[in-house]
């Protein structure tokens, strides 16, 4: 059984549908990317996926555990987490209490009032190690606001490791990173997989072909087509629908 | 009891008449420009004390009625220009505490103008007397041109938004604040102008209404509070849902305290009942608010949650 | 880092400063100042108490003077039940403050914003209107406290030096208290869903839970100094809990700087005392008050010791 499953996800504003009876099986350990043509629904099915945006009909099953209806922070408890196209972090944290408090999140309560949590070896260990997996342990003890857009995005995606996730929803990791940062980033993705399932939205096509297992298209909110990287760069209606468009903008 | 009813039904009417003056021009204010505004009720007491001392000038209610809309129009003008406009792009906090500290330098001015005690406007001659509704049933003119003021006042309000241009797009901006943005018109001017038609609307109201209340420096405080759960009730931005809520609060304080002790002694003993009534009638309103944000946080009317 | 050092230094010679003050009013024979001292030390409590929600949690309570008058309540009432424990009372006034701030607060943090500035005023509201109902307290009038609690069942508390460090232990137990909890777990994912509530979201937090707790945890402490108060005037009223009571808690927090603990306590101690110093001035002290209000929030970021900073 495949580690996510979802079945006929709808999702309309007005009469526009974004999301029209969507099916997608993501397989355990694999990095699956869904590309698609701007406007095609990419963020708001990872917004329905991780539970940030309800859904019209359909359903979401995790592991096998139903997921539809439940509010976001249920998910990430059970193994499900995202990254943000546009950086969301806690901008008055240091870069390294920002990960320390996803840590925090998932080993034991937090509704502990007395101890200092700053003096939690533990908790600070683990974030650092996600800061470094990243690249930006130099970092760690700068407000997060003051980083640079690059390393915000880097932050981002060590806040969500730092969760322990099982599968990782990432929008647009790449969005606004210098090379060397993209660079790095791809590294990170290429190395959790097999350990991490992947789901990945990005417009960067060399990053998306090199990294994936398999892509999926989506084009008005459904997916047209499934495969290998090969697969899809030789799949007609792909290139009728998306490639071919891609390649008019010059991108 | 049924023509008790019927006039505390009345009165109930007429109170959330009162109250919607209040709170149309504030659930504007909060809706357009996510803007909390403390002072309001300090503006309708004002009206108020206007009213006294214009038509001590003119020997005329009417005319000095006709006066404190002018004034309490620039009144609001002068209090947004000099203050308000400087705290459109602040934090919430910041807004409460500079209209609070409004609310204090208003209130004591006007305790130095017309001093602590209570003043009153005598009725106007030809509205003075009552009508029969059914008999043996009598109900004051004057309540009963309030009423109907009011009613005219928000069916002009309800023209204006449903029917202008201009309307319109207030009316989508206040349940939507991105859409505010693009009302096409130059925002700086039309907040200046909601503002001082907002202090207008509550200036009217506090004049209207001056001959039948004492007119207190603390009259502006009760009414102001009641006016929060009004738009919290209808929800925020919306001219219909101020309309709504403040019928039904007005109706629910009012039919409340009067019946409250009544409906209880049904249930209970009667001296409990008295006693249960006279604690629990006020909290009414109150009670009725939480109960509807339970159910529907954004109010009745509400588009945001 | 470097900070917290000279904010324990700073709140050393703050309390050390309060300690000694009875000293020098006794020095100087002016029983006055050891009132007044008294009603700023159960005002900074308070004040204390709200900027844990407003400073750290992001949530503009206007209702806080709701919890001042349940504790004031909670004195007068079990007074004339023959109970007159210290102890007891604030035991009482916590329970009490902890039932009402768990159901208005689980209402009112349904909501954000402007509508949670409104529901909590309208709260305190109700809350003001039930005591000026129990006409067997007094009503609108308040009720006189026939004595101050009692300490060890004796009547301690009638001589006003000890009230006075009464309130001084409390207060520093409770700013001991606060510290911790910003410092701790609780304190972080509070402060964490004040900075960006979906990212504590997508990290598997509910912020709902931890602002409710932080919400009844405040009005608890806030209760401790509705005791205080009551004990410090021998008298409860409706007044207590009068809406103005509760933008004056706000004025504090403000004048000392959102989110800076001490700061709160100083606040509170700023506006009482400006209150005071401006009422000897003149009888119409508001004016002049809301007009330093009105200056401080126009310019400045950072309370009253921003603004003095930025004109230095």
């Amino acid at each position: 059984m495949s580690l996510l499953e979802v079945r006929g996800l709808r999702k309309s504003y007005g009469a526009l549908k974004v999301t029209d009876d969507l099916n997608l099986s993501v397989e355990a350990g694999e990095l699956h990317a869904i590309i698609g043509p701007n406007g095609a629904g990419k963020s708001t099915l990872i917004a329905q996926l991780s539970g940030q945006a309800g859904s019209d009909g359909g359903s979401v099953r995790f592991d096998g555990t139903e997921m539809t209806g439940l509010p976001m922070h249920r998910r990430v408890r059970a193994g499900m987490s995202r990254s943000f196209q546009i950086t969301s972090i806690l901008p008055g944290f240091t870069a390294l209490d920002n990960v320390a408090v996803a840590v925090q999140a998932r080993r034991g309560s937090s509704f502990r009032f007395f101890t200092p949590v700053a003096q939690e070896h533990a908790l600070n260990e683990a974030a650092l190690e996600a800061l470094n997996r990243v690249g930006i342990a130099d970092r760690a003890f700068f407000r997060a606001g003051s980083l640079s857009h690059g390393e915000k995005r880097q932050l981002e995606l060590a806040i969500a490791l730092a969760t322990r996730p099982r599968l990782l929803l990432l929008d647009e990791p790449l969005a606004g990173t210098s090379g060397q940062e993209a660079d790095r980033l791809v590294e990170v993705m290429r190395s959790l997989k097999g350990d991490v399932t992947q789901v990945l939205i990005e417009h960067d096509m060399d990053a998306v072909f090199a990294l994936a297992d398999r892509i999926s298209v989506l084009v008005y909110g459904r997916i047209i087509a499934t495969g290998t990287p090969d697969e899809i760069r030789g799949d007609p209606a792909v290139r009728a629908a998306y490639l071919g468009e891609e390649a008019g903008e010059g991108g | 009891m049924t023509s008790l009813f019927l006039l505390q039904l009345l009165n109930g009417v007429q109170f959330g008449i009162l109250l919607f003056l209040i709170a149309a021009g504030l659930t504007l204010v909060f809706g357009i420009m996510d803007f909390v505004n403390l002072a309001h009720g300090v503006i309708y007491m004002v009206g108020a004390y206007l009213v006294v001392s214009f038509t001590q000038m003119t020997g005329s209610y009417g005319l000095g009625l006709l006066l404190v809309l002018p004034a309490t129009l620039l009144f609001g003008l002068a209090l947004e220009l000099l203050v308000f406009r400087k705290l459109y792009d602040r934090p919430h906090l910041d807004q409460v505490l500079a209209t609070f500290g409004l609310v204090m330098i208003i209130t004591e001015a006007v305790e130095i103008i017309w001093g602590a005690a209570p003043l009153s406007v005598p009725m106007p001659e030809a509205l003075s007397g009552s009508i029969p509704l059914i008999a043996p049933l009598r109900y004051p003119v004057f309540r009963l041109v309030v009423i109907g003021v009011g009613l005219l006042t928000a069916l002009g309000l309800w023209l204006v938004i449903t029917r202008t241009r201009i309307g319109m797009r207030l009316r989508a901006g206040a349940t939507n604040r991105a859409m505010v943005a693009a009302l096409g018109v130059d925002i700086k001017r039309l907040f200046t102008l909601i503002f001082a038609f907002g202090a207008m609307l509550a200036g009217f109201a506090g004049a209207m209404v001056a001959p039948i209340l004492t007119v207190d420096p603390g009259m502006g405080e009760s009414v102001l509070i009641l006016a929060f759960v009004v738009i919290v009730i209808g929800g925020i931005g919306s001219v219909k849902g101020a309309f709504a809520g403040a019928l039904l609060v007005g109706l629910v304080d009012t039919l409340g305290r009067s019946f409250g002790p009544i409906v209880l002694r049904a249930f209970l003993e009667p001296a409990a009942a008295g006693q249960a009534g006279r604690v629990l009638a006020p909290m009414l309103v109150y009670i009725l608010m939480a109960v509807i944000l339970a159910l529907r946080p954004a109010g009745l009317f509400g588009a945001r949650t | 880092m470097r900070l917290i050092p000279t904010r324990a230094w700073a709140a050393t010679i703050l309390f050390a400063a309060f300690a000694a003050l009875p000293l020098i009013a006794g020095a100087l024979e002016d029983s006055y100042l050891i009132v007044v001292a008294t009603r700023i030390l159960a005002y900074a409590i308070a004040a204390l108490a709200l900027d844990l929600i407003l400073g750290y949690g992001g949530l503009v309570s206007f209702g806080h003077a709701a919890y001042l008058g349940i504790g004031a309540y909670a004195v007068a009432i079990l007074n004339r039940a023959g109970v007159t424990d210290l102890g007891l009372h604030l035991l009482a006034a916590i329970l009490g403050a902890a039932v009402f701030a768990l159901v208005t607060g689980a209402i009112s943090l349904r909501t954000r914003g402007i509508y949670f500035i409104m529901i909590t005023l309208a709260f305190a509201q109700m809350a003001y209107f039930f005591f000026v109902s129990l006409s067997a307290y007094g009503g609108d009038d308040g009720v006189t406290l026939r004595a101050r609690s009692t300490l060890f069942g004796r009547p301690l508390l009638e001589d006003d030096t000890a009230l006075y460090y009464t309130a001084l232990v409390l207060l520093l137990g409770l700013y001991l208290l606060a510290v911790a909890i910003t410092r701790s777990r609780f304190g972080r994912v509070l402060t964490g869903a004040r900075e960006n509530p979906v990212r504590m979201r997508a990290i598997g937090f509910s912020p709902f839970r931890y602002q409710l707790t932080a919400y009844v945890i405040s009005g608890c402490m806030a209760a401790v100094a509705g005791v205080m108060l009551a004990n410090q005037a021998s008298y409860v009223s409706p007044a207590f809990m009068n809406w103005h009571r509760s933008g004056e808690l706000v004025v504090m927090v403000v004048f000392g700087g959102v989110g800076n603990l001490l700061g709160a306590v100083a606040g509170a101690t700023i506006a009482l005392l400006l209150e005071e110093w401006l009422a000897v001035l003149t009888d119409h002290w508001p004016i002049l008050f809301g007009t330093v209000l009105i200056l401080v929030v126009l310019y400045s970021r950072d309370g009253l010791a921003g603004f003095f900073r930025r004109r230095s």
